[in-house]
């Protein structure tokens, strides 16, 4: 059977970019395939590890399971996303000073999550950090260095760094 | 040491952020998948729905006719066998006559996408003629119909004896013996396998993978292509997660270099998540029988340990895994008469290999719980226990294991302090435990794979006219920071940053070799290379700068980008400058480091596994809440000490350890890989279950520092040992929260329960093995032992 | 990487475009957040070669109080929304603790109660990949003959594994269907049915538009209490939700529905029966979980054993009821489940 492209219009990283897709790619395939996004990874495909996860309008999603069509007007967010040039996010500065990134696989998932948190409880418990964190696993880390990475940064986050 | 001070280390000893760091946190660093060449095609492999059969019939002419497929391959293709192991050549790409567990790979395609691959696949047609599966111990065992391989389902069986353990155990004032069983589980990392390969008209083949082990990969493509190595280059990338999953070689690996030259076109292979669980190579189920006789003062006679490796479909690492379930036992304790049985079953599933830890957490648990046990039977408390029976540094075991510092007393020490063990052990709140146990492990495994005389790591070194310093080395970083431990010990001896080090890893072309990132060698040895040339590169610059400065290369210290005196620091110059000098002086500046373990093995067949330069140790309290209605278990708090030697970087090493940490927890409490109807029962992320953000217990890292005499700023290893001693650790804490004992991992609530309900009832508080099969294990090879304990 | 089938997929500009399109096209399924949908799409449990979204439908999302003082759940809310949402944290705070409890903030961002109410029931002889499926043979879920899990049954024991479901039961929830005939109202337990396959009287083209909940006479407390095994991700292995409406301290009415125990949710409200008319007690309480464990018939095919998650069942109906009618929880079970 063959399926014709569609037309999708997807605003990345503020970025506007029009794309002819096939309407069964997910919003995962397209971002490493047809927008060379690598930094968004994946474990499963199938929502059972969010090392996809992604921000769709500033809330944590799984790109494997999200179909590009039904964000064409939301604001998506990848880990490229993240920080500026030569100004990393302090999110990645902590997670990179604390050893909260080992094998780096699931980290993009992992700061955007926390990006969504601080976003949304800008000094979390170690225990709404647990919670806020508990849909992205990781393997390496057992999470200590993760959830001291997001105090830090939420502690120079709530000092004016941005 | 060259430098005398050691309070003046710079970069060895400091947290600082390694060099891959930030790349990881940008999503910059490139994995396997993210690879994309022009041209490319994706390939799959089809993989075989029955456990046990014959290939009657193969047709894949449907597949190959099919739109927008460039290759099919089937086991004819690539008859060459592999394997890990030497003395286990027993694997083939693609299955030529036989399949031998649901998933073995069976045929390849290459296609425009992934959906005609898919396509491709569903239009081969196999027919099959079955044959009887085992997927039990028993059932391999009992062997009735055609074995897996060969003769017999025995992959290997080992029976080792160091003095009379019989004897010993006679003279021993209590006996006891424990069944236990350790379930399989696999090391789940989050990046699912992937290789690119690329085929030139140059005929030079290319292949980037998620690899540990890319000298072995390299050997095994030479091999199965039956191309010489001098035409193939591998390059390993940074491995998403590894632990042992990733240090086999791989069907996908060598199917995809050879679609690459069948089609001449890059092709790509990503394993689906379920096809990493097929891949495998993880810890094998391991029944257990232990026994020992103990003096009254809780001194250690004799011991016997039988082990029982369920081992899967293929050799793999499995006759190392059989000699490690035997090989640790005495480094953890000195054991003055020792017996080791065990014996490697091939089973209809997928193969299993290292996972942190290799064959020693199994053997681990079992005689931790063990003590545990003997402990209460003599009503000495299960520090004591341990303490008595304390091995010594520099000393030999009865297994001949050199063993040179050993922290293992601090360990034990800092860890009950810390958690009030001793206080509260004997008066938990209901549905409290506190338990304890310990461990040692290898830094190193002290023979290679392949038998050969060179050294396990290499690492060249150039310096630029500029102060930068690159480094090369075969050694591939998968989490653990070995690119930190390679750019930290060649600053840290050169006296630059951490910046004007370049790293160029794993990457056969350019790179001298690092055996693999595996048995927890890459900073010892790779460390110990590193710093073999860095030195030699300090010498030369020392050699230049002593006669700009007027004075001996001896007087010379290099810190902060410069060269100066000693004595007079203000006389010095630039790093760089000295670099000029020596290059002006005798051409391009570059050194190699190489470094080889000393010969350890002992006067016996199989002492070469178990030797390492260096045995790190461990020692950990666990803090579980049980829930006696339900069985459910929670680990609340863990405490946990390593010697590490030195760390090289601490926080780094807290990361190896709280990681060691979590895979621990997880396996003792829920990951387990189990099979129904000859099937893995659920190859999926959301059923194998691995601990989330919300299983994580409050953890306290103590970091012990021996400074080990061979090791590279006296550093051990830090990624595998600190598993060890949790697992036990968490099964002891049950038993003082419950009084029950469950003889059995993972420890699930229903076991729990289970137990309960026999202790209401009044019987045995336990649930685990009931008995061993019958087996006739070869006749003892009584070795003999080192004179240190003749005389005992 | 799991790639979806090649299918097209629609943007259903309103609730009756839905309707439409999928009475038209032959094969075709709504979808909602996707959670359950696309990864089951991935497995090749069944084919769909058109899928209709109902994320543009403008209006479906909305959480609102209603005329009579009850509270309309549009379908298209999320789980998160439903879970936060000030107007449930109250006498219906049971479901909002089950959104809350739907596997991971990343899902219930994306996943929607109506897409909960309907999760395709699970079993771990079905929610595998094609190719595992072959190599078992294939269940009567899909290209089979045989329930692998009872294997002289007529019928399929997929279990219904919808976290919402048995709470929409418990608080006498109705949902909202749009057909081609036209709306209906029908009442939560109405829209299931005891069959792995068969698990629900909605026809396919129907759209759940709302979920309601009735006004509450006087008070009403609610609990909801999942057995799983991590605290994330994973689906009930079983689900006890308790409603109990209450007239000056005394029960007025109860009612109750264990989830992730057979096809669909199990109504155990004729069990709580001796809760009317009572204040509740310890006593009376373990006396009715002791009973109103009867109808759970846990099956293996899913996570842990079957006569655990049987023996849980009893264990579960007192927490959960002791939670509802404000007892203390007991000594001994474990700090992570004592909530807030």
């Amino acid at each position: 059977m063959t399926v014709g492209r569609v037309p999708v219009r997807l605003r990345v990283n503020g970025e506007d970019v029009e794309l002819l897709l096939p309407p069964y790619k997910t919003l995962l395939e397209v971002l490493r395939e047809d927008l060379g996004l690598t930094g968004t990874k994946h474990g499963c495909e199938l929502g059972e590890c969010s090392t996809c996860g992604v921000l769709v309008d500033g809330r944590p999603y799984l790109s494997c399971l999200a179909m590009p069509l039904d964000l064409e007007q939301r604001a998506i967010t990848t880990v490229e996303g993240l920080g500026r040039p030569g100004r990393p996010h302090p999110l990645q500065v902590a997670f990179a000073e604390l050893g909260a990134a080992q094998c780096g696989y699931c980290t993009p998932a992992m700061l955007l999550t926390a990006k969504a948190l601080l976003e949304h409880e800008p000094a979390p418990s170690r225990a709404a950090i647990q919670e806020g964190l508990a849909g992205v696993l990781c393997r390496c880390t057992g999470y200590v260095k993760i959830f001291e990475a997001v105090e830090l940064a939420a502690k120079r986050m709530a000092d004016g760094d941005r | 040491m060259a430098i005398a001070d050691e309070e003046e280390l710079r970069v060895v000893g400091h947290s600082l952020m390694k060099p891959d760091a930030m790349g990881k946190v940008s999503g910059q660093t490139r994995f396997a998948d993210d690879l994309a060449l022009p041209r490319m095609l994706y390939g799959r492999l089809l993989r075989s729905p029955v456990a046990h059969a014959r290939i009657v019939a193969i047709d894949v002419s449907r597949a190959r006719a099919l739109a927008g497929v460039s290759a099919v391959l089937t086991g004819a293709d690539l008859p060459e066998k592999f394997g890990i192991l030497p003395v286990s050549q027993d694997e083939e790409a693609l299955a030529g006559e036989k399949v031998r567990y649901v998933g073995d790979p069976i045929a390849a395609v290459a296609a425009a996408d992934e959906w005609i691959a898919e396509d491709a696949l569903n239009l081969i047609d196999v027919r099959f003629e079955e044959l009887p599966r085992y997927m039990s111990l028993e059932e391999a065992i009992r062997g009735q119909g055609e074995p897996i391989h060969g003769r017999s389902n025995v992959h290997k069986a080992v029976a080792l004896e160091f003095a009379d353990s019989e004897a010993a155990i006679a003279t021993a004032d209590h006996v006891r013996e424990d069944l236990v069983f350790f379930e399989g589980n696999t090391h789940l990392p989050m990046e699912q396998h992937a290789a690119l390969a690329q085929y030139g008209q140059d005929g030079k083949l290319t292949l980037w993978s998620s690899t540990q082990t890319p000298h072995y990969v390299h050997r095994a493509l030479g091999k199965v292509l039956g191309i010489p190595m001098s035409r193939i280059r591998v390059i390993a990338t940074p491995n998403g997660g590894g632990f042992g999953g990733k240090s086999d070689i791989f069907s996908h690996e060598l199917v995809a270099a050879k679609l690459a030259m069948v089609t001449g076109r890059p092709v790509k292979i990503t394993l689906s998540r379920e096809e990493v669980f097929y891949a495998h190579r993880g810890r094998h189920p391991v029944l257990m029988k232990v026994r020992t006789g103990l003096q009254r003062d809780g001194r250690i006679a004799g011991m016997q340990f039988t082990t029982f490796l369920d081992g899967g479909a293929y050799g793999s690492y499995g006759v190392a895994s059989t000699y490690y379930t035997g090989a640790l036992q005495p480094a953890t304790y000195a054991i003055p008469a020792y017996r080791f049985q065990g014996v490697r079953l091939f089973t209809n599933k997928p193969p299993c290999g290292p996972k942190r830890g290799h064959g020693t957490p199994q053997p681990r648990f079992a005689l931790e719980v063990h003590l545990d046990k003997l402990a209460e039977e003599l009503g000495i408390d299960p520090v004591t226990l341990r303490l008595r029976n304390l091995p010594r540094a520099n000393s030999r075991t009865i297994n001949w294991l050199r063993i040179t510092s050993c922290g293992l007393r601090e360990c034990i020490e800092r860890v009950v302090a810390e958690s009030r063990f001793r206080e509260r052990w004997k008066s938990m709140p209901p549905g409290r435990g506190l338990g304890f146990a310990v461990s040692a492990y290898l830094s190193g495994a002290g023979t290679a794979i392949y038998w050969n005389d060179m050294p396990h790591s290499e690492v060249q070194l150039k310096l630029d006219r500029n102060g930068g310093v690159a480094v090369l080395c075969g050694a591939i970083d998968i989490g653990q920071g070995s690119d930190h431990i390679l750019a930290a010990i060649v600053a840290e001896v050169l006296g630059v940053s951490l910046d004007d080090i370049q790293l160029t890893t794993a990457d056969t072309d350019l790179t001298p070799i690092d055996l693999g990132s595996y048995s927890s060698r890459v900073t010892f040895m790779a460390g110990n290379a590193a710093k073999t040339a860095a030195e030699r590169a300090r010498g030369r610059l020392f050699e230049v700068a002593a006669r700009v400065l007027h004075c001996e290369a001896d007087e010379l210290v290099a810190r902060d980008r410069r060269i100066f005196r000693r004595d007079r620091p203000e006389e010095g110059i630039a790093f760089a400058q000295a670099v000029q000098a020596a290059e002006a002086e005798g051409g391009v500046v570059a050194t190699t480091g190489s470094y080889t373990p000393p010969r350890l093995a002992g006067p016996y067949k199989g002492s070469g596994v178990g030797p390492s330069p260096a045995y790190s140790y461990s020692a950990a309290v666990v803090e579980v809440e049980c829930d006696a209605r339900t069985g459910e278990v929670r680990v609340v708090e863990v405490w946990i000490a390593h010697d590490i030697g030195r760390a090289i970087n601490p926080v780094l090493v807290e990361g190896q350890v709280e990681g060691s940490v979590y895979m621990a927890l997880g396996e003792a409490l829920m990951e387990e890989q189990v099979f129904r109807l000859g099937v893995h029962k659920f190859p999926s992320m959301l059923d194998y279950k691995s601990p989330t953000a919300l299983e994580t217990p409050v953890m306290h890292t103590y970091l012990i520092e021996t400074i080990d005499r061979e090791g590279p700023f006296g550093a051990k290893e830090a990624g595998q040992g600190p598993l060890l001693p949790v697992i036990p650790a968490v099964a002891n804490a049950v038993y003082n929260a419950l009084g029950v004992r469950i003889d059995e991992i993972p420890i699930t609530p229903d076991k729990v329960l289970r137990a309960l309900a026999e202790k209401a009832r009044g019987r045995s508080p336990r649930v685990g093995p009931a008995g061993i099969p019958a087996f006739a294990f070869p006749p003892l090879i009584k070795a003999e032992i080192p004179d240190e304990w003749k005389a005992r | 990487m799991l790639r979806l089938p090649r299918l097209r997929y629609v943007r259903a500009a309103s609730v009756r475009d839905a309707v439409e399109t999928v009475a038209t096209q032959p094969g075709a399924m709504l979808i909602g957040g996707g959670t359950d949908l696309l990864p089951n799409l991935k497995r090749r449990q069944f084919d769909a070669p058109v899928l209709v979204s109902l994320r543009g439908v403008a209006g479906l999302e909305r959480i609102e109080r209603d005329d009579p003082g009850g509270v309309t759940i549009g379908a298209g809310a999320t789980l998160d929304a439903v879970a936060a949402h000030p107007l449930l944290q109250d006498g219906w705070r049971a479901l909002a603790r089950a959104c809350g409890d739907v596997s991971t903030p990343q899902i219930r961002y994306m996943g929607t109660i109506g897409g909960n109410l309907m999760v395709d029931p699970r079993c771990n002889y079905y929610n595998q990949s094609e190719q595992w499926r072959k190599a078992v043979g294939y269940c009567m879920k899909r290209d089979g003959d045989l329930c692998l899990v009872a294997r002289s049954s007529p019928r399929c024991w997929a279990i219904s594994s919808s976290d919402s479901a048995p709470v929409a039961v418990a608080l006498d929830a109705q949902v909202t269907l749009e057909g081609m005939s036209g709306s209906r109202r029908v009442p939560v337990s109405a829209l299931y049915q005891d069959d792995g396959i068969a698990y629900t009287s909605k026809h396919p083209e129907e759209v759940i538009t709302a979920l309601h909940l009735d006004r509450v006479p006087s008070r009403l407390t609610s609990a909801y209490w999942k057995l799983r095994r991590r605290g994330s991700f994973d689906f009930p292995i079983l689900g006890v939700a308790i409603a109990c409406w209450w007239d000056d301290g005394v029960v007025t009415r109860a009612r109750g529905a264990l989830g992730a125990v057979a096809s669909h949710p199990v109504d155990i409200s004729d069990y709580l029966a001796a809760l009317s008319g009572a204040r509740p007690t310890d006593d009376l309480l373990a006396q009715v979980a002791e009973a109103a464990d009867k109808p759970s018939r846990p099956l293996d095919n899913a996570d842990l054993s079957h006569y655990w998650r049987k023996r849980m069942t009893r264990v579960y109906i007192e927490r959960a009821l002791r939670e509802a009618c404000g007892l203390a929880p007991l000594q001994g079970r474990l700090s992570a489940q004592v909530r807030a």
